[in-house]
């Protein structure tokens, strides 16, 4: 089984790729500009002040020590404790991790409910007047900003219509998707438009391969051709840009849950980077790396379970 | 012989940016049970096209007209239904490109086995047994680890086979072949060709078997049709055709023949350029490169007529040919 070989060996991948997030927090740390004792206590901290917080933070070690003792307590989840709300950083961060990682899911959800049926009217209609349609409803998803389409959106079901709440994040599950549809939507609109023009383009290519016409001259019916093999074959290459843009995803849900109030991971982080709280910006950041990391390697099995070339 | 196949004045025109391409020009040729005709020509003289003009295959831009029978039914105004149940049940088409034609990520298995299920009321078991009897069939031995494999674990000459098998799974009363065994070797070409004739000869079906190769039209076929320019020169039974070609093309092209014995399968070469679709020539297509040319030739298109008992040729100097 070569194929069980791969999995192996891309499972086994995550751990340098972990690693080298870690390093990679921890060295962006120390080139913060100026010394981070100095900047979280301000300019008036008396000596004293000063040593016990540099020894507090252990930055009185080596730069080894240091980086050992923070890979060792970010392996465990500790991140020391947010100097603005003097909280535990893991505890901010557990809070906020599940209202982004919903929004994500809802944002994904809704895009792809969005794009995989409308790319394929559009490649089946190719530039007749569905087709045109649709690419020119989405040009304009792709060329606004997040922001603005969250205003509107806001202004629009929340203010005018009332249809949906104006922020914030509810108690109960059910509230919770209600009130992260609308934030939901506006994050998905644009990874939608990018869906749906590259399974559009990769769907009319794949429907003049010469396997898409054997197909239909098996005597197969139009449906079975066009999922079995024209979708399935078009979904591969579309696949791997779903995986890379959650990244994205995540970067435009700081800005999305600023517009709607969302108290998630986007929230945390702006808050945090004002009141420069390092510690949470450090514990942020490779959580959203280590994130990031894992939807690659979810990608990748999504690949070789739809193209079996991978891995063999 | 009752034609189950019937074509008449075949035309297939491409509406392409660099203007219309006049890939098939008026072709009419028949085939009936039992019975296998050779479909010859150089390359772009239009044979792909014609044969899957036959059960629709072309895309959208493609404009066809004339005449395409099924047994008395008119194939080009069929519903999509009674035209799906006609393609592979019927009408079984093996493709020209073993490489692309498979679809990549489906078990080869699968890709049998669809067919079945589109024609036959067969269950699962009985499903995965004929697939690996059509395997075996076209000489893919080696037993049911074939059916979970994929086509980039076939190699090019098996991909060839394993399409054969596909199109014969629904036992079709025809048999449209296009060069089908192009990525074979000499061993298992004839292999395959003897079980083809043998399904002609056995079970009555009807094939058209597209080829370059004049070694494979004399062993195989019963008739041959000669393609040159999207246009048919000469149709006429192997023996006669080949003994006393009509046509100045077929002539030539004979001439150019290997000799017997030498397995060369050099693609069919004759001297001058090859002719332009967007442009067809007001005459003859072939005078250009015609040794017999005429003044005739460049101003009158020669039609198709009967030359000899079976025999049809569209040649000005048909009749020097016979002397
Ligand atoms: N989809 C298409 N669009 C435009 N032109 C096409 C298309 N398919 C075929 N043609 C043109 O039609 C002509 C005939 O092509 P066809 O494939 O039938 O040739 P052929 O006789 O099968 O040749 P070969 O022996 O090389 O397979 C060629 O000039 C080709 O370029
Ligand atoms: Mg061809």
């Amino acid at each position: 089984m070569p194929r069980l070989g791969w999995l192996v060996g891309r499972l086994l991948q995550i751990v340098p790729t972990f690693l080298l997030i870690g390093i990679a927090v921890f060295v962006l740390a120390r080139l913060l500009p100026g010394d981070a004792v100095s900047a979280m206590l301000g300019d008036r901290a008396s000596d004293a002040t000063i040593n016990r917080l540099t020894a507090e933070l252990g930055l009185n070690r080596s730069l080894g020590a240091q980086l050992l003792a923070f890979l060792t307590a970010a392996a465990q989840g500790d991140f020391g404790a947010s100097l603005s709300r003097h909280v535990p950083v893991m505890r901010l961060v557990a809070e906020a991790l599940p209202v982004t990682l919903s929004l994500v899911a809802i944002a994904t959800t809704l895009a792809l409910a969005i794009a995989l049926p409308l790319a394929f009217i559009a490649a089946l209609n190719a530039n007749r007047w569905p087709d045109i349609a649709i690419r020119a409803v989405f040009q304009v998803g792709l060329s606004s900003p997040v922001f603005y389409i969250g205003l509107i959106l806001l202004t629009v079901f929340a203010g005018w219509l009332g249809w949906f709440p104006v922020g914030g994040y509810g108690e109960s599950v059910s509230e919770h998707l209600y009130h992260l549809f609308l934030p939901g939507l506006t994050l998905s609109l644009s990874f939608a438009a990018v869906v749906m023009r590259n399974l559009r383009a990769a769907v009319l290519a794949v429907l003049t391969a010469e396997y898409v016409d054997f197909a239909r001259a098996k005597g197969l019916a139009r449906s079975v051709v066009l999922l079995r093999h024209v979708l399935r074959n078009a979904l591969i290459a579309t696949v791997t840009l779903v995986g890379l843009h959650v990244g994205a995803l995540l970067g435009g849900a700081v800005i999305t849950e600023t517009v709607f109030a969302v108290p998630g991971v986007g929230r945390l982080m702006i808050d945090s980077i004002f009141a420069r709280d390092y510690p949470v910006i450090q514990a942020l950041t490779l959580v959203l790396a280590v994130l990031v990391s894992l939807a690659f390697l979810v990608t990748d099995f999504v690949q070789m379970w739809l193209d079996p070339r991978v891995g063999r | 012989m009752t034609a189950l196949l019937q074509i008449r004045d075949l035309t297939v025109t491409f509406a392409t940016r660099h203007g219309a391409v006049h890939a098939v020009d008026g072709v009419s040729f028949a085939v009936g049970r039992g019975e296998v005709l050779g479909l010859v020509g150089e390359s772009g003289s239009g044979k792909s096209v014609s044969l899957r003009a036959i059960t629709r295959l072309l895309p959208d831009f493609a404009r066809v007209s004339g005449q395409v029978a099924w047994q008395g039914e008119d194939v080009l105004a069929m519903s999509p239904e009674r035209l799906r149940r006609l393609r592979g049940g019927q009408i079984g088409m093996v493709f020209q490109e073993p490489m692309s034609a498979l679809n990549p990520v489906l078990p080869i298995g699968l890709q049998i086995t669809e067919s079945l299920i589109a024609h036959t009321d067969l269950d699962a078991r009985a499903r995965r047994a004929r697939a690996l009897e059509l395997l075996d069939l076209v000489g893919i031995a080696a037993g049911p680890s074939r059916l979970s494999q994929f086509p980039h674990e076939f190699s090019g000459g098996m991909r060839q086979r394993a399409m054969i098998a596909i199109a014969l799974a629904a036992n079709p009363a025809v048999l449209l072949a296009d060069e089908p065994t192009t990525a074979l070797d000499v061993t298992i070409q004839d292999q395959i060709l003897r079980l083809l004739r043998g399904l002609v000869d056995e079970l009555g079906m009807a094939l058209v078997l597209v080829t370059h190769d004049l070694g494979v039209i004399a062993e195989t076929c019963d008739r041959v049709a000669v393609m040159y320019a999207g246009r048919l020169c000469e149709t006429g039974d192997v023996a006669a055709v080949f003994a006393r070609p009509r046509h100045a093309y077929t002539a030539a092209l004979l001439q150019a023949m290997p000799g017997e014995g030498t397995r060369d399968r050099k693609l069919l070469t004759i001297p001058g350029q090859a002719p332009r679709l967007d442009a067809p020539a007001i005459g003859c297509a072939f005078a250009p490169r015609c040794a017999l040319v005429r003044p005739i030739c460049t101003t009158d298109r020669p039609v198709l007529q009967p030359v000899a008992p079976r025999q049809s040729s569209a040649c000005h100097a048909a009749a020097d040919l016979a002397a």
